[in-house]
């Protein structure tokens, strides 16, 4: 037998005992990812837009809004994921009951999506020319018809690529919440791969993560450039 | 002329901090169905004199009164219902990148209560400025002049009593230029709208205006009905750089 030969009967006898455990692995990473990304656009994007709203010299200026806002953003951005993850063990007991599994561990993915979506969305927004709501309010448009209607449509493409970065670096993150019994593909590969030294598996795994990392980055980008019209 | 002015200044003056004046009490009325000019070198007060119009700056002394309604007696509300009977051309046009020509035009109506939405306007005002058979069309694949005629369309779209205009050919070549000044004065015929347009440009004034509001240093010095006399037959772009650069 070759080399390579070697090489695939190895895996495929790993796949064999462990097909079933991976593709559970990456039932839960999708889990974690479509639940942090929800809390992405569903917090994220109203959280950057008011920073973006109320800072100093913005539409809507709110001093303690924004500083309030801008100060949690940049917090929870500063911590090393797998510390807030720790620091956020008594809320996440508090919210779900317990600190272990897919579930409760999605919780801190959620934190760190807002945050790092959140500021995103901010950066986005800066970047729309200011022109724009300029015109929004000389054409007697609310602040949230401002939004609507003028910020959010200028920044979609943007706005879907972003969201592609962030689920990039939320996969990224994921991989840590084995620590927590969290699950998913990070966790798979670390625990049978690493941990039962069957380095087959292990990179196997890791080609399998990069191949979605590839995948995700490739639809964000033709849905933002199908977006972009500039 | 019978019916009362358009808008009103009446002493109008804006200082900014530090005592640095905008405006210089300024005396001045538009008349129902005119065309005035607005001229004056950079920093003579021509866009002070817009933003007080729209509300954007208030007056720190003097009476602003625009359609009828007293301009710095206006909560926030009331600014925003003045500025929807308003239309503004801007000297950028500033469209949404991302939506269509059509979708651009409608962005104003969209702000207001369904039931007071007009469903044929949007199509009459891209005929009027020549853009129906483009309503599909994303802006970056127009040109300049065509982008400055959306602009014109969304600012119509309202059917508003009084159109503003900053510097609405400064970027467009001379013949452009022409196309959009006899679209503004076309809007004033067939909408009724009075136009106030701010320019540099002494040429915008002569193919257009009835009278021009002459700025200096925050003052208004003069204002003077336009000699029709002095009107020119229009020139292209290329017969004009005949003309003038010709050896």
């Amino acid at each position: 037998m070759t080399g390579e030969e070697d090489i695939l009967s190895s895996l495929a006898a790993s796949l064999a005992e462990r097909g079933d455990d991976l593709v559970e692995a990456l039932g839960e990473t999708a889990y974690m990812l479509g639940v942090s990304l929800a809390a992405a656009v569903l917090i994220g994007l109203p959280l950057g837009t008011a920073v973006y709203l109320t800072r100093p010299g913005g539409i809507a200026p709110q001093r303690i809004v924004w500083t309030i806002a801008d100060t949690l953003i940049n917090v929870i951005r500063s911590f090393p994921f797998l510390l807030l993850v720790v620091f956020l063990v008594p809320v996440t007991r508090a919210v779900y009951g317990t600190t272990f599994g897919t579930t409760a561990a999605t919780f801190s993915l959620c934190v760190v999506a807002v945050a790092v979506y959140g500021r995103l969305v901010e950066q986005i927004l800066r970047e729309v020319s200011p022109g724009i709501p300029r015109v929004a309010q000389t054409l007697g448009a609310t602040v949230p018809q401002t939004v609507l209607r003028f910020l959010l449509p200028e920044a979609v493409p943007g706005l879907v690529y972003a969201l592609t970065s962030a689920s990039i670096s939320l996969l990224s993150y994921s991989t840590v919440l084995g620590v927590v019994g969290g699950g998913g593909i990070g966790d798979f590969a670390l625990r049978y791969g690493y941990q039962e030294y069957d380095d087959v598996l292990m990179y196997f795994t890791i080609l399998v993560i990069l191949a979605l990392v590839l995948v995700i980055q490739t639809i964000g980008q033709r849905i933002s450039i199908r977006l972009d019209h500039r | 002329m019978s019916s009362p002015p358009l808008v009103a200044l009446s002493g109008a003056s804006v200082s900014y901090p530090g005592g640095v004046r905008g405006l210089d009490r300024v005396d001045l009325t538009v008349a129902s169905g005119e065309i005035l000019g607005v001229i004056g070198e950079s920093g003579a007060g021509k866009s002070t004199l817009l933003s007080l119009l729209t509300g954007e700056l208030a007056a720190t002394e003097g009476l602003v009164t625009v359609l009828g309604g007293d301009v710095g007696r206006l909560n926030r509300a009331g600014l925003r219902q003045l500025r929807r009977d308003i239309g503004v051309v801007f000297q950028g046009v500033h469209l949404l990148a991302n939506r269509t020509v059509r979708q651009n035009v409608e962005v104003p109506l969209s702000l207001r209560p369904r039931a007071m939405r007009d469903a044929g306007i949007v199509d009459e005002v891209l005929r009027f400025v020549g853009l129906d058979q483009r309503a599909d069309a994303f802006p970056a694949q127009l040109s300049g002049g065509q982008r400055q005629r959306v602009g014109i369309a969304r600012a119509l779209v309202t059917r508003p009593r009084l159109l503003l205009c900053d510097e609405p050919t400064s970027a467009l070549d001379a013949s452009t230029a022409a196309e959009v000044l006899d679209l503004l004065r076309s809007a004033r015929d067939r909408f009724g709208a009075t136009v106030v347009i701010v320019t540099h440009d002494l040429d915008v004034v002569r193919d257009v205006c009835d009278r021009v509001a002459l700025f200096d240093g925050g003052r208004l010095t003069d204002v003077l009905p336009v000699n029709r006399g002095a009107r020119r037959e229009r020139e292209t772009y290329l017969d004009r750089a005949r003309r003038e650069l010709g050896a």
